[in-house]
């Protein structure tokens, strides 16, 4: 009994790391049709953010919550008007581009912290559960998954911005005909996910050690649960991480974590070769 | 055809296999080759045929391991020489099979390409210990596998293939390659490839089975990928897992844009100055050498999105046109695949 219950947090555990490290790029990707391969160096930017601010002394969860999503927003920025906004509708050029940003951003963290791993204790202190030892701290992860999925759901499909921010992912050229800026709402839209990307990499910090190469451990299975989700942000991220979450665990319980990532990659191809369009481009069609 | 895509190839080829070692040295030209024959490979399946792997580097990976596994197990190099080919090739085969027989297309070929490259990575990372063993050679996990047999003259099994003489050869196999894809280009099946880059619609309504033709070219390139992974092992001596690595797929991308998709001297050019430039790089410890490749990538994709080598090509043809007694020039008609997505 305690044991599943164990291995029940375990497993919504790594669904809730899927969502986290994603919807960022869930975002970008679904409301601009551009894929941002620096995602994963956006997430470790926002791990150091957070670690570099604790360091000098804020509390660690301003650091987590607020200075590294705001950094990597004011990061997102920079990148969307000086690469990203030149290549909008060309999208292996994005991809091109990014992945080029990943590799400066990479070499350019290396420059400033070195090549070595840097990391902060977790706040949350572990407690015993019946035989068993949990981390408070995972559970910590499992609540900021679900608040940014529900607040992601609710600020989509609720205020204004995220009807403007969904009308221009429908048709830019008709939301621009009502006055609004579809390269405004980009920006902002890029910012939003770059926030969120950094909140994961804060939020990740104190679990990982943090190095320059970080950024490629999460951008694979950031990608994929994007890219098997399919168009529709929140639901498609939370269907393809839930699936992803669930395999890649069980088989990390059953044998190594290395054999359970590659169990989660098998299942990506398969998956991508039989709904080519991600699972909500065949089930859960149209929502957010 | 001799003339216009054979003997320009030996004109210049083979008197620079005998310039370059007295340039260069033999040692870093020899690697340089082998990168070069990389970027030709991913040069040709998607400046040719429209397909951007981005898992190039799983086929030199796993042709180079094919390599030193088959080379410890049989004690001789020239069998597993052409196992290295081989084994890449129809690894590709049946994975492009999957993919383009579902039709998959540019980000997802993209994606599942990039995650084929990922899995490979973390098997070998994780495959130290006594039970990942093929044969007598064992994978050896993130330290990669030491020791084998590496290539000897064919005739005399005790002279070894190193330094100059081993450039000889992957430099004569590089001109060998080259000229062997400039005369398939020309062939029907070249043709109709190039047809497919174009306009796949209409190259299927034509007749051509568009599926079997792009699992061919990607096997194909796939088996060029896994001849410059068998060159490398000989050249290094070692394969480790980094052959496989997310940053050895970019740097062969790099290689191609910014020498050109849509040449073949262009990716060859370009894997060579900026396999050089990354030597040099290496000697210092100032700036970042992957800082310096990402900056290249993104001003290529920005400023340069047809390649320097056939943006040098318009800016001479260009040139030509402003001279008053220069002839008009009959200027590429249609839009080439560049222009369209990338």
């Amino acid at each position: 009994m305690d044991y599943a219950a164990v291995v029940g947090v375990e497993i919504f555990y790594a669904v809730a790391v899927l969502v986290l490290i994603s919807a960022g790029l869930a975002v970008i990707f679904g409301m601009m049709r551009v894929i941002n391969l620096a995602h994963g160096e956006f997430l470790t930017l926002g791990g150091y953010a957070a670690i570099v601010s604790h360091q000098a002394g804020v509390n660690i969860y301003l650091a987590m919550l607020v200075v590294a999503p705001l950094v990597v927003a004011v990061f997102g920025v920079l990148v969307e008007r000086l690469i990203i906004r030149w290549l909008y509708g060309r999208l292996i050029n994005t991809m091109l581009a990014t992945w080029g940003l990943s590799l400066a951003m990479m070499g350019a963290m290396t420059m400033i912290f070195g090549n070595t791993t840097t990391g902060i204790a977790t706040p949350i202190a572990g407690f015993t559960f019946g035989r068993y030892q949990l981390s408070g701290y995972n559970l910590f992860v499992i609540l900021m998954a679900i608040v940014v999925a529900v607040g992601l759901y609710l600020a989509l499909k609720t205020t204004r911005a995220g009807l403007i921010a969904r009308g221009a992912m429908q048709n830019a050229e008709m939301t621009s005909a009502f006055g609004y800026s579809p390269s405004r709402v980009y920006l902002i839209t890029f910012a939003a996910g770059s926030a969120l990307a950094g909140l994961a990499g804060g939020v990740m910090a104190p679990l990982v050690g943090l190095n320059p190469a970080s950024g490629a451990n999460y951008i694979a299975k950031a990608f994929i649960t994007v890219i098997a989700g399919g168009a529709s942000v929140v639901s498609g991220a939370l269907a393809s991480a839930g699936l992803f979450g669930v395999i890649s665990q069980t088989f990390t319980l059953l044998t190594t974590p290395a054999v359970g990532e590659i169990a989660l990659l098998v299942v990506a191809i398969i998956l991508l070769r039989l709904l080519p369009t991600g699972i909500t481009g065949r089930f859960f069609k149209g929502r957010v | 055809m001799f003339a216009r895509d054979v003997l320009p190839a030996l004109i210049i080829g083979v008197p620079a296999m005998f310039v370059l070692p007295m340039l260069f040295d033999a040692y870093t030209l020899t690697v340089l080759t082998a990168y070069a024959l990389l970027a030709l490979s991913l040069g040709f399946i998607w400046g040719f045929a429209g397909i951007l792997c981005f898992g190039q580097a799983a086929f030199f990976g796993l042709g180079a391991y094919s390599f030193a596994i088959a080379a410890l197990n049989m004690g001789s190099a020239w069998g597993p020489f052409f196992i290295a080919i081989l084994v890449p090739a129809v690894f590709a085969a049946v994975f492009g099979a999957l993919l383009f027989y579902g039709r998959l297309s540019d980000v997802y070929l993209a994606v599942v390409t990039l995650v084929m490259t990922l899995i490979l990575f973390k098997f070998m990372n994780s495959s130290a210990g006594e039970i990942y063993k093929l044969g007598d050679a064992r994978l050896g996990g993130y330290n990669g596998i030491p020791g084998f047999e590496t290539l000897t003259i064919p005739w005399d099994p005790g002279e070894y293939l190193y330094d100059e003489s081993l450039f000889y050869f992957a430099f004569g196999l590089l001109v060998l390659v080259y000229i062997l894809l400039r005369v398939l280009l020309k062939m029907p099946f070249g043709r109709a490839l190039v047809g497919i880059r174009e306009n796949e619609q209409r190259a299927e309504l034509m007749g051509y089975d568009i599926r079997l033709m792009k699992t061919i070219a990607f096997s194909i390139g796939a088996a060029i990928a896994g001849l410059a992974g068998c060159l490398f092992a000989n050249w290094a001596e070692i394969v480790t897992p980094a052959l496989f690595s997310l940053g050895q797929s970019a740097e062969i991308i790099i290689w191609v844009i910014v020498g050109g998709a849509g040449t073949l001297l262009g990716p060859v050019v370009g894997a060579a100055i900026l396999g050089y430039t990354k030597f040099l790089l290496g000697q210092q410890s100032l700036i970042d050498n992957t800082f310096v490749l990402g900056v290249i990538l993104i001003l290529a994709v920005l400023l340069l999105p047809q390649g320097i080598f056939p943006s040098l090509v318009r800016l001479w043809h260009w040139l030509l046109a402003r001279l008053p007694s220069a002839a008009p020039l009959r200027r590429r008609s249609g839009r080439s695949r560049r222009d369209k997505d990338v």
